[in-house]
């Protein structure tokens, strides 16, 4: 089997718009979480997210593309092309026929949906733009990246709600592994805050109306969020012989199901894809420094996530640091595991572990390390990025330090 | 005209498929086999039947204002929320 690396990394969501920018307010411990700005937000009794701001999408793509990009095309497109150049691949001949794009996305293009349902049911017209189905489709994205960027592989989108990233990621990770393709682009974008997006949210009633505290025992719920992160997964030996600059190498995943509750998580499910990326990856679970938890500051996935890791790890559980940025970007959604993917490569390269901010209160069921408030700076081997979806669909991914 | 609570409790036995008369005030949600996506479904069915908003929050249930410790506490829930957001 090959080595899979890490050499190259995109991302626009509500702390940066870009990896960099991204990371800095991890460090920070900056949140992006606000007041929404979108369209009858009064008729909202959720009206706060993780709001990708000052994105203007006009500067970026011209008219005839903005009719074809949803805004989740668009965030994709923009993390790609970071990620694209950063790790210097151009896809042309041989490496263009045999590499692809695996994106995961929950909703796709839900923001065209809600657009034109208002403009035949509410505005009551008739006609609707030509490029509605072809913008809204959920493999939009990852056909836009492999038209901008000549990936002519395999390529295609998973959906798997929350583990819609993790997911995609664990397939490119598996096609390179194999030697299917020297590389393939992957992640996962989202883009649900419109109107119709956060009013089925709301239905459920788990959000929180004030803030997202993972772990915190006064959590009263998730926040959403947008935006989209994009990576190059790339065959070690390829990476190396043309000199590439390696951010992490992936060395391990699993996915499991829960086979149980359409929305209720499950503790042996979610240890189980814990304890089978580590096997996967061939990784001792005493290396395991830092997990970038699901964390999703609901009552449920919180205490249940922290058990699984409790039933991981054993008594190591106790000596790693586990914590959810969603804190400060809110819930991506299908595009989550992506953007969290960064936590894991800032750990792992820049030994910072981006914090779990708003955490006001110690909760029993949550007493693991949770990296309250600030970050910390701390020398890190392995780190694990855990999703664990409604549906009871899991993926673990496993990245070692170069 | 139907009172208040005949008509929470239609909804709530309709949700445990049970007939109305089956339902009883100390009966719990539990009792009834209603589990917590139930319990939010039901929520929506009295929310649109009263046109109200009840105060629900599934990650924080014993700190919302709306007690759901009994077929009775909801009853009386809903009939203090129809006469506050009707009055």
């Amino acid at each position: 089997m090959k080595r899979v690396v890490i050499t190259g990394a995109g991302t626009i969501n509500a702390i940066g718009h870009s990896v960099s920018e991204t990371f800095a307010s991890m460090r920070e411990g900056r949140c992006g979480i606000g007041q929404l700005e979108i369209q009858d937000v009064e008729r909202l009794s959720i009206q706060i997210g993780g709001q990708v701001k000052g994105f203007e999408a006009e500067g970026e793509f011209n008219r005839q593309q903005m009719a074809l990009y949803d805004r989740f095309t668009q965030f994709t497109l923009f993390a790609a092309r970071e990620a694209i150049q950063q790790s210097g691949l151009e896809f042309i001949g041989e490496l263009a026929a045999r590499s692809g794009v695996v994106l995961g996305t929950a909703g796709g293009g839900v923001s065209t949906w809600d657009e034109n349902y208002r403009a035949v049911y509410e505005a009551g017209k008739n006609r609707v733009h030509p490029f509605v189905v072809p913008k809204l489709m959920n493999n939009a994205a990852a056909s836009h990246v492999s038209i901008e960027y000549n990936l002519k592989g395999p390529s295609f989108t998973v959906s798997t709600a929350c583990a819609s990233s993790n997911h995609a990621m664990a397939q490119a990770f598996q096609m390179v592994r194999l030697g299917m393709a020297p590389a393939m682009v992957t992640g996962g974008s989202e883009s649900m805050l419109c109107f119709g997006g956060v009013k089925a949210w709301e239905g459920l009633r788990v959000m929180s109306k004030d803030a997202c505290r993972p772990f915190s025992m006064n959590r009263n719920g998730m926040v959403q969020g947008e935006g989209a992160g994009v990576f190059v997964f790339e065959e070690m030996e390829h990476a190396k012989k043309r000199g590439a600059e390696i951010l992490a190498e992936v060395v391990g995943f699993a996915m499991t199901s829960d086979a149980s509750d359409i929305v209720m998580p499950s503790k042996q499910g979610a240890a189980r894809a814990i304890a089978g990326a580590m096997k996967d990856g061939g990784i001792n679970p005493e290396e395991v420094g830092y997990i970038n938890a699901h964390g999703t500051g609901t009552a449920a996935n919180d205490k249940t996530e922290c058990a699984a890791v409790a039933d991981a790890f054993g008594q190591h559980a106790d000596n790693l640091m586990i914590s959810s940025t969603k804190s400060m970007h809110g819930h991506l959604i299908g595009g989550t595991g992506a953007v969290e993917l960064l936590a894991c490569i800032m750990a792992l390269r820049d030994g910072v572990i981006a914090p779990t901010i708003g955490y006001e209160e110690p909760d029993p069921e949550c007493a693991l390390d949770v990296v309250p408030n600030e970050a910390r700076e701390a020398k890190v081997n392995v780190a694990l990025s855990n999703a664990f979806a409604f549906g009871g669909l899991n993926a673990v991914l496993a990245l070692r330090k170069v | 005209m139907t009172s208040v609570k005949d008509r929470v409790i239609a909804i709530i036995a309709e949700q445990a498929v049970l007939e109305p008369g089956d339902v009883s005030m100390d009966q719990t949600l539990e009792d009834l086999g209603i589990d917590s996506l139930g319990l939010v479904e039901s929520i929506f069915a009295i929310e649109e039947a009263f046109d109200i908003q009840v105060p629900f929050n599934a990650n924080e249930p014993q700190e919302s204002d709306f007690d759901i410790s009994s077929v009775a506490t909801i009853v009386a829930g809903i009939e203090k929320l129809v006469a506050e957001q009707h009055a």
